[in-house]
């Protein structure tokens, strides 16, 4: 409970909450609706290892209804605090959770997260990626929001193009580096460029 | 010359200010207070409170007064306002059984512990106009007797000790909640009861009725119908201990309905459950009807294709601030649609005489 | 703004709830998403599950506007506009391309949309298949599994009896070769406009409790028949006011004999067009300023 001691935990929420997050949501929104977009977000300051933009995803999507599971470094008390205070989202394992929350390394292998079912594709998780860079380049990207092809640093295409296969069931991700992001849902054709 | 009519903020203007005054009515009449209602309007109040889904006399009657008695528009400004109060906790479930109550009958036991309580009802008045009432003339006073001491058992309680009751399996810690989720199909009993619970009166009292008329028959006895205030109770985490915060009134109704029991158990009686804000005795035993009726496949009672018994049915149009919106939608501008469906009519029609003329010149 | 409501009149644990069903929405285009409406201060029936997708999209600086049957000034969308105005304090406008964000009903704007805005239909039966098969139980069944045959031999039937497919608006739709898809009451004329559109189409349905979304550039298909293709019609007319000859026309009975005329329903289009000098055959003599009484 140390960050609890110290009050970090209380720090780094939105300063405006309704239109911080509004802002934060539309990022998002496009993020998700044009798929290798990337877009800022500002306003939140999560401690680390989370990164300000995947903050305030958390800020803007999860709360006390949303179970979160935290992988890997990002499972720590200051992060697990700092998430309970300003979201009060429920920590759970990955086969039960909403929102999930890691570096690329500590999130796979996309097995055992909540999919969906052909009834309700859309209880499915959606993962939020921690990577240490972002750019339009790398995998080619195909479908739905984007116009002809997009192009967006993958860490593991191979990954995504599996979980592509899988539509309209399927996991969605919204990929976060410093206060920038990006978004994947599960209808976007992965390709190897 | 043609110039389109705008002008659509004027209009709506206008029509409120000329609503407010019809509101109103004529000023040399005395304002009614939100008192007035509230006390003199129990039983509307309490049915705006029941539909609105939320306990608060003074505003349920504040809305009444807003929408000139329409209960249906009293219903939906609650709601509304509900919508933007944030939700702070839950409370315990309440003890029906600790109900001081102020009404209580049995129509399966002569006498039982606790006694028959008429209270306040209409049941056994002539339906006479009062002309004295129109007078404003004062009531005489009601005579008054000490309240009974401890708890009133519910009748349910006898019948379960004996065996005769189908036992209720205890439903989970935490039920849906139909205000908070998207309503899902096919819905658990705690589900369906809280629609119900919130669904326009008159649509369950015909859906009941038509139970009792032989569209799903299942004959119902009314166990216990009560009325009478309970406690609300909040846990509080902080303190580790539960708070009353107040109390509320509700109308509670057990029916008791046969069943011809199966291959693996013997004949038992079931229940069908309402529980309604306010004194609203109609709504509760109604409900309890509509409960027991959608019941009927999970009882395994064949054929049961009666619209009561229809789920899907009843659930997706028991909601009158639902249905009353749908329905009025339809005064909306819908000229794009109906020209659209207007050309087509003309195109099939030109086609059809097209062929007409074309067979006679053949 | 309006004091005692929250940004946007929703509060945001509610605000929340809608922004994970529409990113589940754009995830799965055409996929009709269950979220939990509240009523709001306007009927069900009235737009209220467009009202709470654009409030859970709205920010500060957005530019919003809202018609219906394509109209700006029709009371429904005053009555909207107005209350945006009122609880977001957003700037509004009537013009098209300066919008944002766009709430419509039974209506797609004749201005071809940007990559910059978001269209917000409201939507009365979100489910295609509804009036095929009342059971929510049976179509969710039935988008599960693809099993749209039924969706099928409803048009197919409509050739047999009248030789041509009977919906003139809400006419379905395939959204990006899976899910079938209701594009709200639109007239079929709008059906094309759906197709591969630059902007975000969002869809709320508030007391079917149900949001969906296509994404941009996304293919929508009007389903038809190879031997009965897929016709957007309108009235053989142009513009009475404007002159145009390529928008959707509402038709309106001038006098007692039941003489008609048919004008653009899109009213910012058809002001624009006047203003840049087109006239049709029933023009006002001099330009009529829209914002200035004459």
């Amino acid at each position: 409970m140390g960050a609890m001691m110290d009050g970090l935990h209380l720090a780094g929420g939105f300063a405006d909450p309704a239109t911080d997050a509004a802002t934060a949501f539309r990022a998002v929104l496009q993020a998700m609706a044009r798929p290798g977009q990337i877009e800022s977000v500002r306003g939140a300051a999560p401690p680390a290892p989370c990164s300000h933009a995947a903050g305030a995803a958390l800020l803007t999507l999860v709360d006390s209804t949303t179970p979160l599971y935290l992988a890997g470094a990002h499972d720590c008390d200051t992060l697990r605090d700092w998430v309970r205070f300003h979201t009060g989202a429920p920590l759970v394992g990955r086969s039960e959770a909403a929102f999930a929350l890691g570096t690329w390394d500590a999130l796979v292998p996309l097995t055992g997260y909540p999919v969906g079912t052909p009834e309700y594709p859309d209880r499915s998780a959606t993962l939020i990626v921690d990577l240490p860079a972002l750019s339009g380049t790398g995998a080619r990207l195909t479908g739905p929001g984007i116009r002809d092809a997009a192009a967006l640093s993958l860490p593991d295409p191979a990954a995504f193009a599996a979980n592509a296969a899988r539509f309209p069931l399927g996991l969605d991700f919204i990929l976060c580096a410093g206060d920038r992001l990006a978004a994947l849902p599960r209808t976007i054709r992965v390709e190897v460029a | 010359m043609y110039v389109a009519t705008k002008g659509g903020e004027t209009a709506i203007a206008n029509a409120h200010a000329w609503l407010a005054e019809e509101r109103r009515g004529d000023p040399g009449v005395p304002d009614l207070t939100v008192a007035q209602i509230r006390d003199q309007m129990g039983v509307a109040v309490a049915r705006v409170m029941a539909e609105g889904a939320l306990y608060d006399p003074d505003l349920a009657a504040l809305a009444l007064k807003q929408a000139r008695g329409d209960m249906v528009e009293a219903v939906f400004l609650i709601r509304a306002f509900r919508t933007t109060l944030p939700r702070l906790g839950s409370s315990l479930p309440v003890d029906t059984g600790a109900m001081a109550c102020d009404r209580r009958i049995s129509a399966v036991f002569k006498d039982l512990p606790g006694g028959q309580m008429l209270g306040p009802t209409f049941d056994y008045t002539h339906r006479l106009i009062d002309f004295a009432l129109a007078a404003g003339e004062p009531p005489p006073p009601a005579p008054e007797t000490p309240a009974a001491p401890g708890p009133v058992p519910h009748v349910t309680t006898f019948l379960k000790r004996e065996g005769v009751l189908q036992d209720e399996p205890g439903g989970a810690p935490l039920p849906p909640d139909l205000t908070r989720e998207p309503l899902e199909l096919p819905a658990d009993r705690p589900l369906r009861l809280q629609a119900l619970a919130r669904g326009d009166e008159g649509f369950l009292l015909g859906l009941a009725y038509s139970t009792q008329r032989g569209y799903g028959r299942n004959h119902a006895f009314v166990g216990e119908l009560r009325i009478g205030a309970v406690a609300v109770e909040v846990d509080i985490p902080e303190l580790g201990f539960a708070v009353d915060i107040g109390e509320v009134t509700l109308t509670e109704c057990e029916t008791v309905n046969q069943f011809q029991g199966s291959a693996t158990q013997p004949a038992q009686f079931t229940r069908g459950y309402g529980l309604v804000f306010g004194q609203s005795e109609r709504k509760a035993i109604s409900m309890a009807l509509v409960d027991r009726a959608l019941r009927a496949r999970e009882l395994g009672e064949v054929d049961a294709t009666a619209p009561a018994q229809d789920e899907e049915f009843v659930l997706s149009h028991c909601d009158n601030v639902q249905a009353s919106g749908f329905l009025e939608h339809i005064k909306l501008p819908h000229y794009v649609d109906f020209q659209a469906e207007l050309e087509l009519v003309r195109k099939l029609r030109a086609e059809a005489s097209g062929v007409a003329l074309q067979e006679a010149a053949e | 703004m309006s004091d005692g409501y929250n940004f946007a009149y929703l509060d945001e644990a509610t605000k929340r709830m809608i922004r994970r069903a529409l990113l589940k929405a754009v995830a799965i285009p055409g996929y009709q998403v269950p979220f939990s409406s509240r009523e709001m201060p306007m009927p069900y029936g009235w737009g209220t599950g467009g009202v709470q997708v654009t409030a859970a999209c709205l920010t500060p600086s957005d530019v919003l506007k809202v018609i219906d049957q394509g109209a700006d000034d029709t009371t429904n969308a005053v009555s909207i506009r107005s209350f945006f105005a009122r609880v977001a304090g957003v700037a509004t406008t009537e013009r098209t391309a300066d919008a944002t964000i766009i709430q419509t009903r039974h209506r797609i704007p004749e201005q071809p949309l940007t990559e910059d805005q978001i269209l917000v239909y409201q939507v009365p039966i979100p489910e295609p298949l509804r009036f095929l098969e009342p059971r929510e139980t049976e179509t969710r069944r039935m988008h599960a599994l693809s099993d749209y045959g039924l969706m099928h031999v409803r048009l197919y039937e409509d050739i047999a009896r009248h030789g041509a497919i009977t919906k003139a608006y809400a006419y379905p739709v395939m959204v990006a070769g899976r899910y079938v898809m209701d594009p709200s009451p639109i007239p079929r004329f709008d059906n094309p406009k759906l197709d591969r559109s630059p902007a975000l189409q969002l869809f709320g349905a508030g007391r079917e409790s149900r949001i969906y979304a296509v994404p941009p550039w996304t293919e929508v298909r009007s389903l038809d028949f190879d031997d009965y293709p897929f016709e957007a019609t309108k009235a053989d007319a142009p513009c009475a006011l404007c002159g145009a000859t390529d928008s959707y026309l509402d038709e309106v009975i001038v006098d007692d004999a039941g003489g008609r005329m048919f004008v653009c329903s899109d009213t910012d289009y058809c002001a624009g067009r006047r203003a840049a000098g087109h006239r049709g055959i029933a023009a006002p003599p001099e330009l009529v300023d829209m914002g200035e009484a004459p």
